[in-house]
Formats: structure tokens, sequence, C-alpha cells
């Protein structure tokens, strides 16, 4: 609301001074080769390579299909426990042997579960890629889920846990996960609960390894600089006896749906900024509606300083450094959230516009210039999420995961710029819920209540 | 060119080992240094303007406006209103961002090659035309506050942090916090904007830097164009302040809400400037280089005491810093048994020599990650301009052949002569209870 008069005339300046150079500026064309070559092996695995040689360095992501999704309540933390510990020791190597290993050769290994599957990744110099390939399978294939090595890490969870609870922003987020999910296992944290990991045995970290770690349920991206047949034969001679899997799995479904109510909940600590989250379930990852709530939310307050909340919030109030909206699509329904930090003071307030900005897009949509600049960001800036060997790794994994097709970089120009007007006032109006959201406040309640 | 292209074909590694090889350096008349980088593996293009300008040229009473105006580098121009830098960048795929250190400002744009004109023309525009606006000044210094509450006064470790540099450092501005203290940010004026502004936004404090898909030839022309007009100005004045040597052990304490304890220990040494600097650089990695260093193996993997810890060592930075070790005290153990461990592990450095095995691994840890460094033109255009504001860039060259050299005594040597207790600062955060 301030200067309204000013910034037009400045805007209109602007127009005139770089005209010129912004007309003369075309779309960007990205290329129509696809992300990866893929194919599948004798035992059911997939393999995924794109050579790109100008740096003779190579990064490998296993995929398993495998995360907290597949967890009993009970046994919270286990897919994230299976994935830490396949580093911590194999048949042959101990977790330190390991470690110098990989560091011996400037590599880096890691493994690690999400909600929806688990990874373990390798990035290493040319010349050394049969050692570090040798590293990656072992752990694959042997790990030896020590009784010593598991013991370390559960305490070290435990204490992470405990410590995540200095960071008021961190908390909110726990809070806010599990007013929005409830029992379902995106209402908690990966690593579980200090209760759950303490619960784990030995024989159930085997069985979850067993049920997951198996070629038809894994996929491997290679990108950098390889050959595609030799590459293949090689992951073909160490992984080609990769036994297939025997057991049938099953993970939690959708989770249950919330009530058409506001929830609020205040946790009190002595901090000067309240932590807020709002917001609700969000979609699907294959949901066809991920293109319209992409554009959608990219001028809400998912394009940062383009964005209405960073303008509204930050630009006019002065009031947060950082506030932003997004939805976490998974196999099953993620959230939509409001995330802003604000001194405890303006608490009150900043939530106010959040939900006034959540209201206005439902009933007006956006302009036509708005529209425009999203669609000329989110199409544009597609070469930014290719120009490195780990960006790359990322997104052809999720595309094969996800199911989006190795023609991805193309079509998702396609479905941006197919995006309407129309479209998006309708996935606001239905996915965007201003009357019924969980609304948590980490904060000095009583200076942050002063203001309400 | 054709001989580099031939080159890269025949011994890939030979030549990127060599990046700074490919650097070709210009400057403007009005003195803009000029250092651009071709990288065509991908479509993408990135320009850096980076200013010599931080905390460390700050005074006190005014600390935080280095950071502050680099928030009002996006409020608005005569040319260009408040809030549109980020949203014109954007319109045109790109990304766009800012930072402040203790030693330099700096700016940058990442878009498809195509559009690598366009960060040219906005940069230029901003380097002297920038309105700083009162009013936007105003707003700006509460959103800086957020800013500091969000990363220092509600993180205890930041917070820490903080304390250990005020007290390291007793004379030289590096004492000072680069978003500057609370009751600074609140105080700062536009007239202290204005000032800072003129005095270091100028062609002759400045380095632009382009790293990506462009032809050098064609570009800098555009360079010049956009550039070149603006005036040279008087040099920015000197940073006089020497930090004095450290006589004594300095100890902190600092009370704040959290569940477990935290250590750092700062020491000071020499930057990239001494010869000693790559032996210490070794040091870091053999201290704390990966899980098989010698920190996390003992401290977190071994004996359980820290659920993370390591160290660091501050070696790009214009002046002297600080080699800094910290532990996060594990649940039961205390701060003295975890401050007690860390002294260890450097006093072992100081007694035993580091076998040629453990050496060997360290020079590759460093020959390595120079190489997954240039994987992003981002990453690399990076580093060419920090290299260029604190020693220049040519440093950079001398990088990975000071590695090369380094031997087992010369690790001994440094540690016994810069990792004395008589040079450090340790500060321990002790937690209170926090509200249930």
């Amino acid at each position: 609301m301030r200067r309204v008069m000013t910034s037009a005339r400045r805007r209109y300046r602007w127009a005139l001074s770089f005209s010129l150079s912004l007309l003369l500026l075309q779309p960007v064309l990205v290329a129509a080769a696809p992300l990866a070559e893929r194919q599948v092996l004798e035992n059911g695995l997939t393999l995924l390579v794109r050579s790109s040689r100008a740096l003779p360095i190579v990064t490998i992501k296993v995929t398993v299909q495998g995360g907290s999704l597949w967890e009993q309540e009970g046994r919270a933390g286990l897919a994230n426990l299976t994935a830490l510990l396949l580093t911590r020791g194999t048949a042959t190597r101990t977790a330190a042997q390991i470690d110098e290993s990989v560091d011996f050769i400037g590599a880096s290994l890691s493994s690690s579960a999400g909600r929806d599957l688990s990874e373990v990744d390798l990035t290493v110099l040319r010349k050394d890629l049969p050692k570090g390939l040798e590293l990656v399978v072992d752990t694959l294939l042997h790990p030896a889920f020590e009784q010593g090595e598991i013991a370390r890490k559960v305490q070290e969870l435990r204490a992470a846990l405990r410590k995540r609870q200095e960071d008021p922003g961190e908390v909110a987020q726990e809070v806010f996960d599990d007013l929005v999910f409830g029992s379902h296992p995106y209402g908690r944290p990966l690593e579980g609960r200090e209760t759950t990991i303490a619960a784990i045995t030995r024989d159930e970290i085997v069985g979850f390894y067993r049920d997951h770690y198996t070629p038809e349920r894994a996929f491997i991206t290679v990108v950098g600089d390889v050959d595609r047949s030799e590459i293949t034969g090689q992951i073909r001679a160490l992984l080609g006896s990769w036994p297939k899997g025997k057991a049938t799995v099953k993970r939690a479904t959708e989770p249950a749906l919330l009530q058409e109510k506001i929830v609020v909940k205040k946790v009190d600590r002595s901090v000067t900024q309240a932590n807020i989250v709002l917001g609700h379930q969000g979609i699907r990852r294959d949901n066809p509606d991920f293109y319209a709530l992409t554009v959608m939310n990219y001028i809400l307050g998912g394009g940062g300083f383009s964005s209405r909340l960073v303008e509204r919030i930050r630009e006019q109030k002065g009031w947060a450094y950082d506030v932003s909206s997004q939805f976490s699509p998974g196999l099953e329904r993620g959230s939509f959230q409001v995330v802003l930090q604000t001194k405890n003071e303006t608490a009150g307030p900043a939530v106010q516009e959040v939900v006034r900005e959540l209201r206005r897009i439902r009933e007006q949509g956006v302009t036509d210039q708005e529209l425009a600049d999203a669609k000329s960001y989110l199409t544009g800036s597609f070469p930014l999420r290719l120009d490195t060997n780990a960006k790359l790794a990322g997104l052809i994994s999720s595309v094969e995961y996800y199911k989006l097709g190795l023609d991805y970089a193309d079509r998702y120009r396609t479905l941006i710029d197919g995006v309407s007007k129309e479209d998006i006032l309708r996935v606001a109006r239905t996915y965007l819920r201003p009357e019924g959201y969980v609304l948590v406040v980490v904060a000095d309640q009583a200076k942050a209540a002063l203001s309400e | 060119m054709a001989w580099l292209i031939l080159c890269v074909i025949l011994a890939p590694g030979l030549v990127d080992a060599q990046v700074t090889a490919r650097v070709k350096e210009s400057a403007l008349e009005n003195g803009l240094k000029i250092l651009l980088l071709e990288e065509h593996k991908a479509p993408v293009v990135t320009v850096h303007v980076w200013y010599r300008v931080g905390a460390r040229n700050e005074q006190p009473g005014t600390t935080g406006l280095s950071h502050l105006l680099e928030h009002m580098m996006f409020k608005g121009t005569s040319k260009l209103g408040p809030g549109q830098f980020s949203r014109v960048i954007r319109r045109n795929g790109g990304r766009d961002n800012a930072f402040t250190s203790e030693d330099y400002t700096g700016y940058f744009e990442t878009f498809a090659s195509d559009r690598v004109e366009l960060a040219l023309e906005l940069e230029a525009d901003r380097m002297r035309g920038l309105l700083l606006d009162a009013k936007e000044a105003e707003a700006e210094k509460h959103v800086v506050m957020e800013e500091r509450r969000l990363r220092t006064e509600d993180e205890p470790i930041s917070a820490l942090r903080e304390v250990m540099g005020a007290a390291a450092f007793q004379v030289h501005p590096y004492r000072q916090p680069v978003i500057g203290w609370m009751s600074d940010i609140e105080k700062l004026a536009r007239e202290d904007l204005v000032r800072h502004y003129n005095t270091y936004y100028v062609p002759n404090n400045a380095v632009l830097i382009v790293v990506g898909d462009f032809k050098s030839d064609e570009l800098l022309p555009k360079i010049r164009h956009h550039f070149g007009a603006i005036p040279r100005a008087a040099d920015p004045p000197a940073v006089r302040a020497i930090e004095p040597e450290q006589r004594g052990e300095r100890r902190l304490v600092l009370k704040k809400e959290a569940e477990l304890p935290f250590v750092f220990m700062g020491y000071h040494v020499p930057n990239l400037k001494h010869p000693d600097n790559f032996a210490l650089e070794m040091l870091a990695y053999i201290l704390s280089g990966g899980k098989s260093a010698r920190i996390y193996k003992s401290l977190v993997y071994e004996k359980q005491l820290a659920l993370f810890a390591g160290g660091g060592y501050d070696r790009e930075s214009i002046d002297p810093n600080l080699f800094p070790f910290y532990a996060s005290v594990m649940p039961g153990k205390t701060a003295e048994e975890v401050e007690q461990a860390l002294t260890a592990e450097i006093e072992r450095v100081k007694n035993e020599p580091v076998p040629d095995r453990e050496l060997q691994k360290a020079k590759n840890q460093i020959e390595a990650g120079f190489l997954f460094g240039q994987d992003s033109v981002f990453n690399l255009a990076r580093q060419l301009a920090e290299y260029e504001i604190v020693a220049g860039w040519r440093a950079w060259e001398a990088y990975l052949p000071g590695i090369r050299a380094v031997t087992a005594a010369d690790l001994q040597r440094v540690a016994r002569a810069y990792l004395t207790p008589d040079h450090r600062t340790v500060a321990v955060l002790i937690p209170e209870k926090m509200k249930k």
C-alpha cells in the first residue's frame, strides 16, 4: 500500500529504458534429447545413464522403493535407520574401513531415507570409478547391521532429535506435520521418535533391508564422465546376480482427511521470533493439477521476490526476512504449507495477512501479468535444474521414480505453458482451504498474545 | 582456442585441473576488473559483481552497514522501481541473490546464456544509480532485524560463534558480526548508507566475473558498453587495524535456552598470504576432512562424546583470521570432556608425525574436491571472485601446487606454531532449561 504512485512511476520509467533489451530476448529452448538412456537388466534392475564428459567426475545415485511410508507406527524411523546403517559396515569391511576407503579416493558416499524412497549417493573421480562402484555395491548387497553399530546410530539419532528441539522452526514443523497427518507416516519425523527408534531390533532392520533393497525395487542413475556401454557392463558384472526379492510389502496409503475447521496450536518458548507454519494436506505427485498448482503457488508464495506473500509481508510490512508457501507432493498427499518467522509481537497480524492472501487468490485468481511472469520463470529457469551432475542425477531419479517420462524437460514446458487463469482459479479453490487449516505458532506466547 | 579443445580430448584430467589457466583477465579504464571463464558444458551463464567491502570496513556503532546496503541494492534505482530487480531477472528465467561477508559483498544472476546482457545492464545501473530511499531503508532495517533474530538471536550455535569472534579479536573489525549488532542495525540511517555506497560502490572497487556458456570476445564489448561510462572515483580508505598477538587463552560462556552444550575453540592463524597456509589447510583435512578424519573418528565415532564435531580453517580471508574447532556435546557428556578430547587431537598432530597414507588421503581429497568444485558455474565464479578479493585470483593457481608440497614435518611445525592454548579463545554454550 505504500507509495503506489512512486513505484508505479518508477516501473514506467524502467519499462522505457529497458524495453529494448527485453524485447530482443527470445524464449529459452530446452534440449529435446531424453534426460537419460534407460535400460532394465535381467534381474529387474533399472539403469539410467547420462554421459557428460566435460569433467572427469561421476555421480551415482541408487534409488530404492522404501521409505517411511512402509513403516509400522511403533517402529517409526526404521527406514532411516536401515539406510544410515548401510555404510556402517559390511560382511568384509568395518565402518571405519569404509570411511577410510571413501576418503582416500576423495569421494563422498552417503545413504539416507525419505518418506517415499531411500538413496545411496556416490560422487567420485572418473579414475577411481571402479573402487567407488565396489564400495557402493558392497554397502548395497552386504550390509552387516552389526549390533554395536546399531546401538551407536540409535544413540546418535536420539541425541539429534533432542538437539532439534533447540530450533523453533523444526519444532513448529514437527507439530504441524503431526496435526495435519496424524498417525500417517507423513506426520512424523523421518528419524522416528526417541521411543520408537529405541524399540527397533536388528531383525526388523534386516527384514526391512531384505524386503526393500532388491533389484526390481531399485534403480541406478549414473551421470558424468562414463561411456554408456562400459558402465552398463560394469554394473551388470557387479549387480547382475543381485537376487530378486521374494516378499510383497505393504505401505501406508492415503492419510485421513482433515476436518474442515481451524486448528491452532501454540508452543511457548523463550524466543525473539514467532515461528509460524500454516497449512493443510495438499496433493499427490501424480495429480494432473500439479502443474497448475506449481504456477499458482509460484505467484502465491513460491516465487521469492515475485510472490505475493513476500511482497506483502516482507516488502510492504517489513515483518519477516523469509516467508514462502509450498506444496510437497509425494506418493501420497503431502502438505501445503506457508512458513514464516516474525518477531513475537507481529505474529497475529502476519497470520491474518497470510489468510487474506489465501482468500484473495481463491476469490480473484491472478492477473495476466502474474501468469505470464510465472510461466516465463518456470520454463526459462529449467536449464538451471540441469547444470550440474548432482542436479541432473536428482532430476533423473525423481522423473523415474514418479514416472514422469524421460522427455520430461520438454513436456514440462508444454504443461506449464498450458496453464490458464481459469485453471489457477480452479486449483486455488480446490486445494487452498482458508477455512480449514492447521496453524502452529512457536513463540514467546506472552508477547505474541499482546498483538492478537 | 583449437589447441585447447584438442588437449581436453586427449587429457581431460590434466587440463581441467588447471582451470585457472583459462581465466581471462582485463580491466576497464575506470578500474573495473573483469574475469571471464568460458564453460560450455551447459547452456547457462552466471554473472557476478563483487565489491571490496564488508564488515571489515565497518566502524563500531554502524556495524551491519554493508549488509543493509546489500539489501538496499534491490530497492530501486532511478531507472528501476523497488523490488523490480529480482522480478525482471525471474521473468527471464533467472535466479539472483547477494551475500555479505567480512571481506566482500557479492551479487549474482544465473540464467540461460542468452540473457547475459540483461545482467550487465542491471548491475551497471545499480553500481551508481541507487536511490537509497529513506522510507525503503527504514522498512528494510526491520527485515534485517528479523533476519538477525532468525539467524542469531534464536540460534544458539550462531550466537556462540558471534561472541567467540568478538572475544578472539579485540582490535581488528573481524570482531564484528557481518549482520551487525542489533542495536546498531536499529540506528543505521540513510546518510550512513549513502556514504558507504558512495565510498565503496565504485568501479575501481569492484570485480565483474562471468562464468559459463558465452564467448569472451563477444562479451567484452558489451561489458565496456554498460560499465565503461561509469567514472572512476577515489580509492576507498584502507583498513589499517592489525590484531596484536594473543598472549594467553581467553575463555567465555554463553547461557541460552538449549538442549545440549556446545564448544568452540578459535585459534589465531595466518591466512592464505602466508606460506604456512598450505600446511594449515592440510591440517584441516587431517583433523576434519570426512568421517575418517581424526576428530570425527575419535570424538563422534569411537568415544561418542560429540553428536558432531570438526574444524575448519578460515584461509580465504583478507587479514589473518581464525582456525575454529567445534563440537556439539552428547547427552550425558560434559563440555570439559569434549574440549579435552578436541585438544588431545590437536596435541597428537604436534607429537606424532602424520603417517604417509593419511597425508596422501588428505591430498587426494583436496585434489578431488578441486575438480568436483568445477561442476557448477556458480561455484567457479564464487571461487574466482573470493580469491580475487582476498589475495588476487592468481592465488588460486598456487593452491594445488602448494598442497602437493606439504610434508608431515610441515604439519607438525604449523600445529606447534599456531595451535597453542595461548592463541585460542574457548567459548562454551551452557544450556538453560527450555520451556515445555
